[in-house]
């Protein structure tokens, strides 16, 4: 009878899972907003439309890139 | 603007072939009998390998051997992958200069010659220590990735630099990349670093820009030899961002400093409350730049491949036109996310070095 085996381990990984569902609602909501004040600021000016909407993208990589912290974090629980 | 039908012909039939490269080796699971394992094939696509591998024709698998180089306690040895004959488990042994050597899980260790104190191996397996690694110099999948994206680097802007004629008119290839230069230079470089000082990191930024988002690209073409995963390796964007941490301090004025640790202008409770949050700052930049480039490429990887995946974990054909049809879209998304996060990654190295040299005026 092998001794080492009667520790028990949890297991984190369906909490992971649940944590990764929470950063993509975070990411939802942050992206919802930079898209609703980019559509008000084009639909008031039409003629920066360009410039909004290349602004827009990239604010969008950065509220992106923190929900993926997030899911980089539940990757790493086991 | 009249269809071309033909030519979207192709597209179509170009795009729904092109995840065959992924397909292939799925199959072969499934007939030896074992359940497919989503997060085991994912993990394989995502990782290093010591060897390119293609594919799976009728159940050997078919790859490309790559050099392993080591450096062990008796110098320097060095061997083709394919003395491993495919094996991951440690089972297959390799002998060089009275050492012998075993892979499992991608990573080299030394074999010992008895086996394990808590005895669950049999004794003709030679199996590992834990800890007894030589150091792993070896051309892995990603290593033979980047030497050949800086090859394309280099070969692509020395064309570049001579197609310019007399009156200062590119052509060639330059007439695709001098509007990419221009953009790094007239809206990372210069507004971000100002005019006085933006000759000196152009060529970093540039680098850095066409670096990251050809590795991106090249990790998205799922064929050899492209369809390795460099920039979704956090070794890789580590030293990037190290590199952009390094040209900060280096070139930071006593400005910066001075804001970090005993910031002007706030009561000296509030200078002693903010110094260590800034030395923290100091750190979390650079790894925020990191982890933000890892986790999209890998992120976006992982998702298109769970997308096919469907197909299989489903067990039916009929589930592939909505698998295909999410997965092409994700792969258009990830062509923009590409290009996107190098941009982001661009702009934030301009962004800091620009804080750090900057004049201030109090």
């Amino acid at each position: 009878m092998s001794l080492a085996l009667l520790q028990e381990t949890v297991s984190y990984v369906p909490f992971a899972a649940i944590g990764a569902g929470l950063a993509a609602i975070g990411a939802g909501i942050g992206i919802g907003k930079i898209g609703g004040a980019a559509m008000e600021a084009m639909a008031r000016q039409p003629e920066m439309q360009g410039k909004l909407q290349s602004s827009a993208i990239v604010l969008l990589a950065f509220v992106e890139a923190v929900a993926l912290f997030a899911v980089v974090v539940s990757l790493i629980a086991k | 603007m009249q269809i071309n039908t033909f030519k979207t012909l192709l597209l179509s039939i170009f795009l729904s072939l092109s995840f065959i490269g992924n397909a292939t080796e799925i199959k072969e699971s499934e007939q030896s009998g074992e359940e497919f394992n989503v997060t085991d094939m994912i993990m394989h696509h995502v990782k290093d390998a010591h060897e390119f591998h293609i594919m799976d024709w009728k159940g050997h698998a078919i790859s490309i051997p790559l050099p392993i180089i080591l450096w062990t306690e008796k110098g320097l040895v060095t061997f083709m992958s394919s003395e491993f004959h495919h094996d991951d488990s440690g089972k297959v042994v390799v002998e060089r200069k009275g050492q012998k050597f075993v892979k499992i899980h991608e990573e080299i260790y030394y074999a010992s010659e008895a086996p394990h104190v808590s005895g669950t191996m049999s004794p003709e397996e030679p199996v590992h220590h834990e800890a007894d690694k030589p150091l792993d110099f070896s051309i892995t999948k990603l290593v033979f990735s980047m030497f050949l994206s800086m090859a394309l680097l280099i070969l692509i802007f020395g064309f570049s630099a001579r197609a310019y004629n007399k009156d200062g008119v590119p052509k060639g290839i330059a007439k695709f990349t001098e509007p990419l230069v221009v953009f790094i230079r007239d809206e990372v470089a210069i507004p971000n670093i100002g005019e006085k000082h933006y000759k000196r990191f152009l060529p970093f930024l540039l680098t850095v820009f066409f670096f990251i988002w050809l590795n991106n690209i090249m990790g998205l073409i799922p064929f050899f030899p492209f369809s390795a995963n460099l920039s979704g390796n956090i070794a890789f964007t580590g030293l990037l961002a190290l590199i952009t941490f390094i040209i900060t301090t280096l070139v930071a004025n006593k400005d910066y400093w001075k804001h970090i640790f005993w910031m002007p202008g706030v009561p000296v409770p509030m200078k002693i409350f903010l110094a260590p949050i800034e030395l923290m700052g100091i750190f979390i930049k650079p790894i925020s730049l990191m982890i933000r480039l890892f986790a999209n490429i890998t992120a976006g990887h992982i998702i298109a491949l769970s997308l096919i995946s469907l197909i299989f974990i489903a067990k039916s054909v009929w589930v592939s036109p909505g698998s295909i049809f999410f997965s092409v879209f994700i792969s258009i998304i990830e062509v923009l996310v590409v290009a996107i996060q190098a941009y982001i990654f661009t702009m934030l190295s301009a962004l800091y070095i620009g804080s750090a040299m900057e004049e201030h005026e109090h």
